[in-house]
């Protein structure tokens, strides 16, 4: 039966003590043969779960997790959405994601808490404003909205940012209006609740450990559960996907690392936007419950750790500081790390492999939330037709044989 | 934060040191044909294991060479660190604390990172 969600069953529930709310999905024990496995059970795993049952019309579909449901990278991000990306490639693939987030809410009838409050990129040197400026021209011809703000721009849209009074003053800023924040877990379980009413089996705490392949063709995964058959794999794992493409035999041009965040003690309203800036490396929102979201950079080494170095926070607090000095005697609530894929020219992987029936949607690196729905949505795609969508297909595998490589490491914001 | 210990200078804190990438990776052969895929792979595609993994290190802030190292990424723990000229350790002398493929280690990771 449909969920719906509405201010009349708030209302109900709140009188019943919340205690009567329906479970929203099912914890089914796997079955022995599905038609397509998707490995992940984060955001772009459920999603292309969620897709691939919409728009495809598949049945027999499950979503494998090995732990809980958005726990990994869906869970760990600063969730800054935008798509304000460089070459065309990248643009039509980040905005197909902002169109898709800019409706999902009443898509799943769930409400992902999208605020498009803009995302500001700061400019603080001669070289960022030329990049920046660049970036904006690049945006604007994809009909991306775009412009550039001067220092005193910046300063009415954010009064407590210090421009003037530091070692890299900031100069000016590339702003989008439309991007913006979303509620993180939300995305993973409006995807996985209205998968799970088209029937896609969600099955969590189900370690996939290896992938079996027979004479080019895809068999299906060992894990945790036992041996699951299937006709396509999907495999959505982030940090972990070149583990599960090493045990089919595929090397992925993938390096793990740890990516970090922290947030505050929760405050009254004080920055209503999004203020990313790579060159100092330090950005920053606030969640809805008045906490500062931060990021910070990754590990300079590979690593598994969910951790991070000390180091790491040690240096976007610093520039935290420098940039708003109001911020200076805060309290950091929690620090945390989550294991991102990152590619070597910091653009994803969706495509298929040598392998028939196996696909790959990873590489995200530092940045793959904002990309949630268009992700699931041309992954799906791939795996039902065998053949990429028009917005992924130079997201390949062939582009590190070919060199047609997407590079967006200026993009990418996080220095890596 | 890591403990290196530089094969020239000892131990001494990460932030000294910077991170060179997996170790040990053979340029192809020049004297035969190589084709665009087997360059691709030796250019971008680089070891990314969950546990054992050779990489290399230089101590940029300190005596400014490089040399190679043996670590655990599921665990950061370093095991050994060796000159470049030395003999490449076999994986076998060490202990994979990974049970499954894409498990957690028991302590070290950011889940466990104390003794249960």
């Amino acid at each position: 039966m449909k969920k719906k969600y509405s201010i009349f069953s708030l209302a109900k529930n709140a009188l019943s003590g919340h205690k009567e709310w329906p479970k929203m999905w099912r914890s089914p024990e796997p079955r022995e043969f599905y038609d397509v496995i998707i490995i992940g059970g984060g955001g772009h795993g459920l999603g292309t779960a969620y897709y691939l049952a919409k728009e495809h019309g598949l049945k027999n579909i499950a979503v494998i997790e090995k732990g809980w449901l958005g726990g990994g990278n869906t869970g760990r991000n600063t969730t800054i959405i935008r798509s304000n990306y460089l070459w065309d490639d990248s643009a039509h693939l980040y905005e197909h994601s902002l169109k898709l987030w800019e409706n999902l809410s009443s898509e799943l009838n769930y409400n992902v808490m999208f605020s498009q409050r803009g995302v500001m990129n700061l400019a603080h040197n001669e070289h960022d404003i030329k990049e920046i400026k660049r970036r904006v021209s690049a945006n604007n011809l994809n009909g991306i909205d775009s412009f550039w703000l001067s220092k005193e721009e910046i300063q009415k849209k954010v009064p407590i940012m210090n421009t003037d009074n530091l070692r890299y003053p900031v100069l000016g800023a590339s702003y989008q209006p439309r991007g913006g924040v979303a509620r993180h877990d939300a995305i993973a379980w409006g995807f996985a609740m209205r998968a799970d009413e088209m029937g896609v089996d969600i099955i969590q705490n189900c370690e996939a450990h290896q992938i079996r392949t027979k004479n080019g063709t895809i068999e299906g995964v060992e894990t945790s559960k036992g041996f699951l058959r299937a006709n396509k794999i999907g495999v959505v794992a982030s940090g972990h996907t070149g583990v599960l493409a090493e045990s089919a035999g595929i090397r992925l041009p993938l390096q793990s690392k740890p990516l970090q965040a922290l947030v505050s003690e929760p405050i009254k309203p004080i920055i209503d936007t999004v203020v990313m800036s790579s060159a100092v490396h330090a950005y920053v929102s606030q969640s809805d419950k008045g906490e500062l979201v931060i990021g910070a950079g990754t590990d300079s080494y590979n690593s598994f750790t969910q951790r991070g170095g000390f180091n790491i926070i040690e240096d976007t607090i610093r520039a935290m500081v420098e940039l708003y000095p109001v911020f200076g005697k805060m309290k950091m609530l929690r620090q945390w790390g989550g294991i991102v894929d990152i590619c070597p020219d910091a653009s994803p992987i969706i495509s298929k492999c040598d392998i028939d029936g196996l696909f790959f949607n990873c590489g995200w690196g530092t940045g793959g939330f904002k990309a949630t729905p268009g992700s699931a949505n041309v992954f799906a795609h791939t795996i039902a037709k065998n053949e990429p969508h028009q917005i992924n297909s130079a997201f390949n595998l062939d582009r590190f044989a070919s060199g047609r490589l997407v590079d967006e490491h200026g993009a990418a914001a996080v220095a890596h | 934060m890591l403990i290196i210990n530089c094969p020239y200078c000892g131990p001494r804190d990460q932030s000294e040191f910077s991170n060179g990438g997996e170790a040990h990776v053979k340029r192809p052969d020049g004297s035969k044909e190589i084709g665009d895929r087997e360059w691709g792979e030796y250019v971008f595609i680089r070891a990314n294991p969950k546990g054992l993994f050779y990489e290399r290190w230089v101590h940029t802030h300190g005596c400014r060479k490089w040399f190679n190292c043996v670590r655990d990424t599921s665990t950061d723990k370093i095991l050994v660190t060796y000159k470049l000229d030395e003999k490449k350790p076999n994986l076998n002398n060490f202990k994979s604390v990974v049970k499954t493929p894409s498990g957690e280690p028991e302590v070290g990771s950011g889940n466990f990172t104390v003794e249960k």
